[in-house]
């Protein structure tokens, strides 16, 4: 919850880090979600190995950047909400909050599930990332499952964010999108 | 009965005295491992075969005077995941139907130094044959004599991922193999 200080009010937009970071990832997470979803129908070739080791290390690249991201949010307030009324403020908050837990729980599955069925992850090829889970058949099985859902749960959340975003550009006509956008000079 | 046994002595006699050729040591295969690690876009897959045979005559006092065989079932391959290995049995990978077996055999053994061993000979996959050379080391623990050692294949020189595989970017050329084999019936150290 954004800390209340007397002398300083909330800011009215997103700061241009907040900004960089929300579509930076925005763009990740959609390229790796429909990646992840393309790549595992295609048969055993090496179209499928590469799209597989890019999805991973776009997957971990987007670990490791939501991890600044959060950082840097919990040291930047973000602008206070816009009058509307209190269950969607509350809606509002409660997405947000998933939508960060996933953004940390999507990656970590997929990164043990890899652990799992014995590919462990070199990111982009070059540095080789600890495994945290035991090479297992059954465990790997459960986690490839696990990974899914998050993904689609994650991709619902989008949904629930774009649509309310949505709502209040195109219904309230509040600017609420606004905030998020890259300033004019 | 007497005539067989006559020979038998014979056929003993020779081949200890004449030929001096160390008995046949037998491999446990309980005991026994190959596997081999290869590289995927820059990811190290572990891989074994569970199915191989060794014929070994060696003496340790006499190096030079043995002889190893050795044979691969190229169709118990495991590479964890089952679509995988049923991909490694087609003709672009191993061919196992058409060549079932890899084998090796030594064409001349020297000591380098004590328990080591420089083995070299022809190894055999899908048809084409390298010379290679394998540094093994010896260690005796009762019976049991166990041999270990390694080398690195160049995956290419046997077709082993031809085609739309051949890229070394994607799976490297260089594959570490890697054995430990038990025996028994080998003469000391």
């Amino acid at each position: 919850m954004p800390r209340i200080t007397p002398t300083a009010s909330p800011p009215s937009r997103y700061g241009t880090v907040a900004i960089a970071f929300h579509w930076l990832l925005a763009l990740a997470i959609i390229v790796a979600f429909s990646v992840g979803f393309y790549m595992s129908e295609l048969p055993f070739s090496p179209d499928r190995l590469k799209l597989y080791n890019y999805h991973k290390w776009a997957g971990v690249t987007i670990l490791a950047l939501s991890a600044l991201r959060l950082l840097w949010r919990l040291a930047h307030r973000p602008p206070a909400d816009l009058p509307m009324p209190a269950w969607q403020a509350k809606a509002a908050h409660l997405t947000h909050g998933l939508l960060y837990a996933l953004f940390f729980a999507v990656p970590l599955a997929g990164w043990a599930y890899s652990s799992a069925a014995g590919f462990p992850i070199v990111w982009f090829g070059v540095l080789p990332l600890p495994d945290f889970v035991p090479q297992d058949k059954a465990l790997a099985e459960t986690l490839k499952e696990l990974h899914g859902w998050l993904a689609y749960g994650l991709a619902a959340l989008v949904l629930v964010h774009i649509a309310g975003a949505l709502k209040h550009h195109l219904i309230d006509k509040d600017g609420l999108l606004l905030r998020m956008m890259p300033s004019r000079p | 009965m007497r005539t067989f046994v006559a020979i038998a002595v014979l056929a003993m006699a020779a081949s200890s005295t004449v030929f001096a050729q160390p008995k046949p040591a037998q491999l446990v295969p309980a005991q026994s491992e190959l596997s081999f690690t290869s590289k995927q876009m820059g990811v190290p897959v572990d891989g074994k075969f569970k199915r191989f045979d060794a014929q070994l005559a060696f003496d340790p006092k006499q190096p030079e005077a043995g002889q190893v065989a050795f044979s691969i079932d190229l169709a118990s391959v495991t590479l964890g995941a089952p679509e995988v290995e049923a991909e490694l049995a087609k003709a672009i990978w191993f061919d196992s139907k058409k060549t079932p077996q890899a084998s090796f055999a030594s064409t001349a053994i020297k000591a380098t130094g004590p328990g080591k061993y420089e083995v070299a000979g022809k190894l055999t996959i899908k048809g084409q044959t390298r010379e290679i050379v394998v540094p093994i080391t010896l260690a005796q623990a009762g019976s049991a004599t166990t041999a270990t050692g390694g080398f690195v294949l160049k995956r290419l020189e046997f077709k082993i991922g031809d085609g739309e595989w051949a890229d070394t970017s994607m799976v490297a050329n260089d594959v570490q193999v890697k054995f430990k084999l038990s025996f028994t019936g080998l003469s000391p150290l």
